[in-house]
């Protein structure tokens, strides 16, 4: 790592993983950072004296993860905890989050930032409720990429058979899903190492790579949405100073597809169109801004434009409607959505009033039927609804560009986030 | 087709970038706290990025626990004069004479946990309703599950098992009178993240960062500078070494370590081989296996 060249060239890889203690995910991840040197010698101690200290019989690498006071009383994992590593070819952020029913609003917020998800199996158990729901998750959160992990390959004698089998449940219930093109199968044993790092001996049957192999190397560049232009105005910048009197600048963050130098925008809602006069990377002028990049952009002509407001192209527009039809997941535990509820919408960079005006269903997440009898919203649920915001909403589907198709709803009382919504 | 790809580093400018934008955009009086060490100074330089040809839109604050290295003094003052920006300082030595901090004793007392105190009262002062921070999730385990956005009640207190959860680009800043909020811009980032762009950007740091000849002596394992505030026993022995800090933060607390990294170029290799934690040479932290968190809930950075 110590190759600052090397260091330069590399690329982010946001991944999820959910599941709880018994089927060995913090010890896949205990062993991708142990492999990969990701573990200093001062957490490793600190993590054995209190597996000592609790009685625990090897060192429990979940304490490495859980890092408030109450989850290690509890010996449960409460929040999404970040965690990073390197390989000389990428930089990984692992949002690790609880695998309990009760915390699918922490999968949910995992899984909005994530480029993939990783599924861990029981080799033993096959495909359980609990695999499908974390698997519904991330497909409802529109990652592209799942890898599954068939875990405990060495308790099971590494029997190809038995891996084909949950290999063909998996695919079975995943024919199901919406957003997912890349499912790929690795049988490993996180405990013994087999296919984590290095390729297992004992599965010559296996012809694929290994795990760290699959992650360092799988695609996400064209996940992203390069041909809708979407810029929301974030930040105004006016220096009122001599040197830059008449600067007026827009800075944001691009959303989609590509501005470049001399393109015609039009500003929404005003309806106003112009060129691209400039576009700053800071102090420094670049030929063309895509996602993600935060730059400021310089217009020809003199619009009013603030923030809230949005650029695009004109020949190729977001919908605009006040009046919007979204997935959501509950996450309030004290507050219930029914028809009618009011709350503040907050998208891209606006803020809105917004009421509920239908609740369609509700989801079963370990079922996946619908349920149209229950139409109230408690915490962990996810389901359908209609929503009518104050004000007109400039939005794409949440399948073709998660910044422009996501928002989340907040208490106007509280002021708690009280769900996340993906629009269709 | 064209490449978007955007490297790991520049994804996280850009991140940064937006979130100091965000906090501009959605709080009324916010203030980016600034210790002199490389994160606030990394932090510094994207607030610079975000507003140019504006000047950063919010003051600078010190909390200034009277415990410094001169060195960092001196950095700061220039670093300030520099940029232009507005610099508040909230003084540990003032919330003692008021009678509103009380200062350890013993021979390891540190003024580090009473600097919660001081920042509430420089928040109060200067009616700030939301805080920059150059706090990593990286650092240490309690901060792995802190938010971008993270709420404090009107008490100033996190509650960590009651934090908004935080999807896509989307942060909720709203809050109630008297509340206010932390916000980390670095929080993807980790150590060798940092000094990597520091020299990818040409950021100039302390030269307490980097190997230096120094009187230190050994206390609780950790190597500690001679100072004002830091006296050596009759028992420790004084020696000189080649040293440098891995962080800089209160000269009572902060550990240095052996090195002889000149160059920005030799601290990433030190740090690249380095086999302990950063915050594995700061005594603050190994007062207990929770005392980050103890210390975030009363209202520390």
């Amino acid at each position: 790592m110590n190759d600052t060249k090397n260091y330069l060239d590399m690329d982010l890889l946001r991944f999820t993983t959910a599941g709880s203690v018994d089927d060995g995910k913090s010890t896949l991840i205990g062993r991708l950072f142990h492999d990969t040197k990701s573990i200093f010698e001062d957490q490793l101690e600190a993590i054995e004296r209190s597996s000592k200290q609790r009685g625990d019989e090897n060192v429990n690498l979940a304490l490495l993860t859980d890092g408030l006071r109450a989850e290690r009383e509890q010996g449960i994992t409460i929040d999404v905890a970040y965690r990073y590593f390197a390989t000389p070819k990428r930089k990984f952020i692992i949002a690790d989050t609880p695998g309990h029913i009760q915390y699918t609003r922490n999968m949910v917020t995992g899984a909005s930032t994530a480029n993939l998800a990783l599924i861990l199996v029981d080799a033993r158990n096959g495909v359980i409720e609990q695999t499908k729901r974390h698997t519904f998750i991330a497909d409802l959160l529109g990652i592209k990429h799942i890898a599954v992990c068939i875990n405990k390959m060495d308790l099971v004698g590494y029997d190809q058979d038995k891996y084909e089998k949950i290999l063909n449940q998996f695919t079975d219930f995943a024919s199901r899903l919406e957003n997912v093109t890349d499912l790929t199968f690795i049988p490993i044993s996180a405990l013994k190492g087999d296919n984590v790092v290095d390729r297992s001996v004992d599965m010559p049957w296996y012809k694929g790579p290994p795990l760290l192999y699959h992650l360092e190397n799988v695609y996400v560049g064209s996940d992203f949405n390069h041909v809708d232009a979407r810029f929301p105005v974030q930040w105004v910048i006016r220096p009122h100073s001599d040197e830059y009197h008449d600067f007026r600048g827009f800075g944001g963050r691009v959303a989609g597809g590509v501005f470049k130098k001399g393109d015609e925008v039009t500003v929404l809602p005003s309806g106003f169109s112009t060129k691209i006069k400039n576009i700053l990377l800071a102090d420094k002028e670049v030929e063309q801004a895509f996602h993600p990049q935060s730059v400021t952009i310089l217009l020809e002509d003199e619009i009013d434009v603030s923030r809230g407001d949005m650029l695009v192209k004109p020949n190729n527009q977001p919908h605009v409607s006040q009046d919007l039809d979204a997935r959501i997941c509950w996450f309030s535990g004290t507050k219930k959505l029914v028809k009618g509820t009011k709350c503040i919408f907050r998208h891209t960079t606006k803020e809105a009033q917004a009421i509920i005006s239908e609740i369609k269903y509700k989801v079963d997440v370990n079922t996946l039927r619908k349920n149209e009898e229950d139409l109230e919203f408690g915490m962990n649920d996810i389901g359908r609804i209609q929503i009518r915001v104050s004000q007109p909403v400039f939005h794409d589907t949440y399948r073709r560009n998660r910044n422009t198709g996501s928002f989340i709803l907040v208490d106007p009382f509280t002021n708690e986030t009280l769900a996340a919504g993906m629009l269709r | 087709m064209q490449n978007y790809n955007l490297t790991h580093l520049q994804q996280l400018e850009s991140e940064a970038i937006f979130i100091l934008r965000e906090t501009a955009a959605q709080f009324e009086r916010p203030g980016l706290l600034f210790s002199g060490g490389k994160d606030s100074i990394v932090m510094a330089h994207l607030a610079y990025k975000a507003f140019h040809p504006s000047k950063i839109p919010f003051p600078f604050v010190h909390v200034d626990t009277g415990h410094n290295f001169p060195e960092t003094i001196q950095f700061r003052d220039k670093f300030i004069k520099n940029l232009g920006v507005q610099l508040v300082v909230g003084s540990v030595q003032d919330s003692i004479d008021q009678g509103t901090a009380v200062e350890e004793k013993g021979l390891n007392a540190s003024r580090n946990a009473l600097q919660s105190v001081t920042l509430l009262e420089t928040i109060d002062n200067e009616s700030l309703d939301a805080c920059l921070g150059g706090g990593r999730r990286d650092e240490e385990k309690a901060r792995a599950k802190e938010r971008f956005f993270s709420h404090r009640d009107s008490f100033g207190q996190w509650d960590p098992k009651n934090q908004r959860p935080e999807l896509w680009n989307l942060f909720n800043g709203r809050k109630s009178p008297g509340e206010n909020f932390r916000v980390f811009p670095l929080s993807n980032w980790t150590e060798m993240d940092v000094w990597q762009y520091t020299k990818l950007e040409g950021i100039e740091l302390p030269n307490l960062y980097f190997s230096h000849k120094r009187e230190v002596f050994q206390r609780n394992g950790s190597l500690l500078a001679v100072t004002d505030f830091t006296i050596p026993q009759e028992n420790e022995e004084v020696s000189v070494r080649n040293v440098r800090f891995r962080t800089i933060g209160d000269a009572t607390c902060t550990g240095a370590v052996e090195s002889d990294a000149a160059s920005l170029d030799d601290v990433i290799s030190e740090v690249a081989a380095s086999r302990i934690t950063e915050r594995g040479a700061r005594a603050d932290d190994r007062r207990s296996e929770a005392a980050m968190e103890d210390r975030k809930k009363q209202g520390y950075f």
